[in-house]
């Protein structure tokens, strides 16, 4: 599905969050999402998920309409409910459940719960997980949806090294696999460019670079957007790997 | 996981995950046809229990149509079966309200009575007593119809104060904060003027009694109960979503404020009537779903049911401690609920997982 973002705003009371912002990503591709605390990436990816109000043209496959299989994880993994794993990621489907759970429903949830190695957790409480634990069942629960638009907003950010990359594999695995359109939001500059096929550097509600990881993850745009010296190399397979050095002086 | 990458995408293997959700519907089915059967106990004691002795054995056999004894069937049928009854449903009502409250506001201390619905209620109840002469109809009549038209009101002001910041779960808690110490003082100064006898009727409703149900305030009550509960039901999902929170819910495709709207208008209608017609009740509201939620979790498919079925148990074994206590005389409920409320509140969250809030 091809996503096209065009002169997007979003304010919130007298704040404006984005500002005249313009992107496209297209099927069997993960567009990254990077930019400083604050300067708007939640807010985009919100505006995509039609869950906050915008101006501006957001459309898929051409069309204003959004699909019905949106899969949307959001920052927040902080829930306290007396709701087993099995039920949180049955949620995904909600769409599509009756008070009786059909077959279907439950194969799809057996599906990505072995896909994401959570099946010895499906009968625990939400409440009894860590919190990497829990963010790795919030994404069970944006994939149960069989979405053709997956949106993750930091969903790396509770998970240990060896997790962060099996869960982008994973992503980057369905992403291609399923033709899916992925817009995910992360902080690891290295993830990043390891992980997607292009990268929207967001600053205070505008686009700041676009394109592919290698033409946009730079010594200047580091210093420039995040306020980072940092040196960086191209690695084999001519993506680039960062090395943050000190805080540049303002 | 590792290996599962290396795989092509995993293949559905639903009779692990279908087995499981059997054996936890399966498990949760037990707890409810156990409290049911809780229940039927619960009230063949409540009819046996009262001034004149009967033993459980009479009632079943006034109940299956062979009493032999007039005076038995009498008591049964004219006398405590609607008290008992009435005790089930206003017991279910608030439970189910109380349950809704406390999804819809994410808040284990939500209930009508923490959050000014019953006060509102009992406020209504309190003007037509004082005011009751310069009234068209007559006070029978106006006592619940304004307690109910109160419980609407407070429900309402909740709302509207909870909109000024879009309806958000923390809001509608302080609304309804505000409105309990309004309705409170609002009584209280209506007690303060009111005649010595207006008084002891203020102070009597306010109690709470199940002493003036008939057959007819038990059919209003149950019509209330059966109209809401398929509302609820179709929300089921929704309401399970919606304790993930607002954004996750809405990220779900949850019309959250439509759906809290929809929830208030039924809570509005559960308390309303149950109050009305018994007076204000405490704690059954608060303690019910704290009880169904240890038993069976907050998938609200069974979470509704169970709130409902434990809330009838509890105001049903409270209508046996009220008869029971002090011998030769009926204590009133509300007074009952909030005693024996207390500890078990308290013994109940201390033992409950810290996982489920």
């Amino acid at each position: 599905m091809k996503v096209a973002i065009s002169q997007l705003a979003v304010r919130y009371g007298a704040t404006q969050v984005i500002d005249g912002l313009d992107l496209s990503a297209g099927p069997g591709e993960i567009l990254a999402i990077l930019g400083p605390n604050g300067s708007g990436k939640s807010s985009l990816v919100k505006a995509v998920a039609g869950l906050v109000p915008h101006a501006g043209s957001i459309t898929f496959d051409g069309e204003a309409r959004r699909p019905g299989r949106i899969g949307y994880m959001p920052q927040d993994i902080g829930a306290r409910a007396a709701l087993t794993v099995l039920e949180t990621v049955l949620l995904g489907r909600l769409g599509r459940l009756g008070l009786r759970v059909g077959e279907a429903d439950l194969a799809a949830v057996d599906a990505v719960l072995t896909e994401l190695g959570l099946h010895r957790l499906a009968a625990r409480y939400l409440g009894e997980l860590s919190g990497g634990q829990r963010q790795l069942v919030f994404l069970a629960q944006a994939l149960a949806a069989e979405p053709r638009l997956l949106m993750l907003d930091e969903p790396i950010s509770a998970l240990d090294v060896r997790h962060q990359l099996e869960v982008l594999e994973i992503v980057r695995r369905l992403t291609v696999a399923r033709r899916l359109t992925t817009l995910v939001v992360l902080h690891d500059l290295n993830m990043a460019a390891r992980f997607a096929d292009a990268v929207a550097v967001i600053r205070n509600g505008r686009l700041a670079r676009f394109g592919a990881p290698a033409d946009v993850i730079d010594e200047a745009m580091l210093a420039q957007v995040f306020g980072v010296e940092a040196s960086v190399a191209l690695a084999g397979d001519g993506r680039p790997n960062v090395t943050p050095l000190r805080a540049s002086r303002h | 996981m590792t290996d599962v990458l290396l795989a092509p995408l995993a293949q559905p293997r639903a009779e692990g995950i279908a087995a499981l959700h059997g054996a936890i519907a399966r498990r949760r089915a037990m707890v409810l046809l156990a409290g049911s059967l809780g229940l039927v106990a619960s009230l063949v004691l409540d009819v046996a229990t009262g001034p004149a002795f009967l033993s459980p054995a009479d009632v079943v056999r006034s109940l299956a149509g062979m009493a032999g004894e007039r005076s038995v069937d009498a008591i049964v049928w004219s006398i405590r079966l609607p008290v008992a009854f009435v005790a089930l449903v206003v017991g279910a009502a608030l439970g189910l309200s109380g349950a809704i409250m406390q999804t819809i506001l994410n808040n284990p201390l939500a209930s009508s009575y923490t959050l000014g619905v019953s006060a509102g209620a009992g406020f209504g109840a309190a003007l037509v007593i004082v005011i009751g002469v310069a009234l068209p109809v007559p006070e029978a009549y106006a006592v619940p119809v304004m307690a109910f038209l109160f419980a609407g009101l407070a429900c309402a002001g909740v709302y509207a104060i909870g909109q000024t910041r879009d309806a958000s779960p923390e809001m509608l808690v302080l609304g309804g904060i505000a409105l309990l110490f309004l309705f409170q003082a609002l009584l209280s100064l209506l007690q303060f003027v009111a005649s010595p006898e207006a008084l002891q009727q203020i102070v009597f409703w306010l109690f709470g009694s199940l002493q003036k149900a008939t057959w007819g305030k038990l059919a209003i009550i149950l019509l209330v109960l059966v109209a809401c509960v398929p509302c609820l039901m179709r929300d089921a999902w929704r309401l399970t979503a919606l304790k993930l929170g607002d954004e996750r819910a809405r990220g779900l495709g949850v019309d959250v404020r439509r759906l809290r709207l929809r929830c208030f208008a039924l809570v509005s209608a559960l308390t309303g009537v149950a109050v009305a017609f018994v007076g204000t009740i405490g704690f059954i509201g608060l303690v019910a779903p704290h009880v169904a939620r240890m038993l069976v979790g907050e998938d609200q498919r069974s979470f509704l049911p169970a709130s409902a079925l434990f809330g009838a148990l509890l105001l049903s074994l409270a209508s046996i401690a009220s008869k029971t206590v002090l011998p030769g005389a009926i204590v009133p409920i509300g007074i009952v609920t909030s005693l024996v409320g207390v500890p078990f509140f308290v013994w109940l969250t201390v033992s409950c997982r810290r996982a489920f809030w």
